[in-house]
């Protein structure tokens, strides 16, 4: 593997991570992370969609059209999401009741149709395909990391198998409902936000206005 | 994947190719979408089939984690009922037997009289199915389909009856889009717990099963047939309370219930 493919496929999982650097499928991070199998199942889904929906368009760029080039770019990514929602409701029955809507909503993540417009427009299908596994990766960390916290303090279980014994069942750990809420969601990722830009400050943005210090002896 | 080779871009942009692009993407995503949902319906039905027989298991008490669901159904018969005679019937059958596209059928569906319609459903299949659970021959317990409106949504459920008819021995819904956190309480074992034990009927033919506001005072007569509210959920308690009423009164199972309970129906 070359350097750039390499750097097409890691870098969006810290560096330019579609979650945490772009704030971009939001949505989703808060709906299905409440326990870790729908978390995984939705990172499956929605990993497979952004790199065969890449690798599509990137195939057939050169004859896409123009003007018509989001309305091609959506066809082609809900066609796919669709698939991946039937795959599931015929063999992950249970987990694709509990993800519900948030499996047709992948259509309109923005990681997805972001990276098609943005990087498989432009680039060959091989790169393409990387760049959809490398986002799609990217997103599934963040998601398993809220989905861990989550799961872990707010029902004291992983995966559904207890780890911490929780004060009702006659253990020592009180659950957290907080973390079971959507909210929490917010507060995990705004804190690995927070991580992430102090170990890599590059990520900081610039204040978008600075506050003068207005004097009253000035004249204003 | 073939590359595909550098083309002029006035090409890509003219009328022409617009139209051709978007007539050979529709076909091609329409094939693959359509092909898709027809090869796995049949693996999604089974599912469905599955679940629905795990609901029913779960609220007669004899579902048992990691067991095989086809094995435990057997101690299960399905039969179908005419609600109107509330006799046994043979004339549909009840396998893969939908209720909700059946009642839209002309044939073996109803209307509901605006008066009548308490569930607020608006129309019900002239047959419904009802399973019953045998222990050594005899009938143990009676469960029947129930659904109807709650806050939001359209609620699906199961009521395991007593073999004399009114005894509650469970309440299970298994499909409903109540408040998460509020409404959705429904489905939860701490209040499907208050259930069983309940006497749907008192003296007379009309069910008395309610849900009331707040909590049930048992000193009163009535406490048999009354389950505690669920707070911030006033709206969808009265849901359950209006679709039990419903399906265990005359429009509904009640001429069936009437033949179990040995008495007179109301015609």
């Amino acid at each position: 593997m070359t350097d750039s493919n390499r750097k097409v496929l890691i870098d969006p999982l810290v560096d330019n991570n579609p979650v945490l650097l772009q704030v971009l499928g939001i949505c989703s991070a808060l709906a299905v992370t409440t326990s870790l199998l729908p978390a995984l199942l939705m990172c499956v889904a929605l990993t497979s969609v952004t790199t065969l929906a890449n690798g599509t368009i990137s195939s057939i760029r050169h004859h896409i059209p123009n003007n018509i080039r989001i309305i091609v770019q959506m066809t082609i990514i809900a066609s796919f999401v669709i698939l991946v929602d039937q795959i599931l409701r015929a063999y992950a029955f249970e987990t694709s009741k509990q993800l519900s809507v948030f499996v047709g909503l992948i259509i309109t993540n923005c990681i997805v149709l972001g990276r098609a417009e943005a990087f498989a427009m432009k680039n060959n299908v091989r790169m393409s395909l990387l760049d959809g596994l490398g986002n799609g990766l990217g997103y599934s960390v963040i998601l398993i990391i809220v989905a861990t916290f989550r799961e872990l303090l707010g029902a004291g279980t992983l995966f559904g198998s207890q780890i911490l014994p929780l004060v009702s069942d006659g253990g020592w750990y009180p659950a957290n409902g907080l973390m079971l809420l959507p909210p929490s969601a917010f507060f995990i990722i705004g804190l690995l936000i927070w991580a992430v830009r102090t170990w890599k400050p590059k990520q900081v943005e610039h204040a978008d206005y600075q506050i003068h210090e207005v004097h009253r002896t000035e004249v204003l | 994947m073939p590359e595909a080779t550098e083309k002029p871009a006035r090409s890509k942009d003219s009328v022409s190719n617009t139209l051709i692009v978007a007539v050979a993407l529709s076909l091609v995503c329409s094939v693959l979408v359509a092909s898709t949902a027809i090869l796995l319906k049949p693996v999604q039905q089974r599912n469905e089939e599955l679940y629905r027989q795990q609901i029913i298991l779960d609220v007669a008490g004899l579902y048992e984690p990691g067991g095989n669901i086809d094995t435990l159904f057997e101690n299960i018969e399905t039969r179908m009922v005419d609600l109107a005679s509330g006799k046994y019937t043979d004339l549909v059958s009840a396998e893969n037997f939908d209720a909700i596209a059946t009642a839209k059928d002309p044939e073996l569906g109803v209307a509901i009289s605006v008066d009548a319609d308490i569930a607020n459903i608006r129309q019900r299949a002239r047959f419904a199915p009802v399973y019953l659970v045998r222990k050594d021959g005899e009938i143990d317990q009676i469960i029947l389909p129930v659904y109807g409106s709650g806050l939001w949504s359209t609620m699906y459920g199961f009521l395991s009856l007593a073999p004399d008819g009114s005894t509650v021995l469970g309440l299970r819904f298994y499909e409903h889009a109540e408040t998460p956190g509020l409404g959705d309480q429904i489905d939860k074992p701490d209040w499907r717990g208050k259930w069983p034990g309940k006497q749907v009927f008192g003296v007379g033919e009309q069910p008395q099963i309610e849900v009331i506001r707040g909590f049930v005072d048992e000193s009163v007569d009535s406490a048999i047939h009354q389950v505690d509210g669920l707070s911030g959920a006033t709206l969808t308690g009265r849901g359950v309370t209006n679709l039990l009423r419903y399906w265990t009164g005359p429009e509904g199972f009640g001429p069936y219930l009437a033949e179990i309970r040995g008495v007179a129906g109301n015609d």
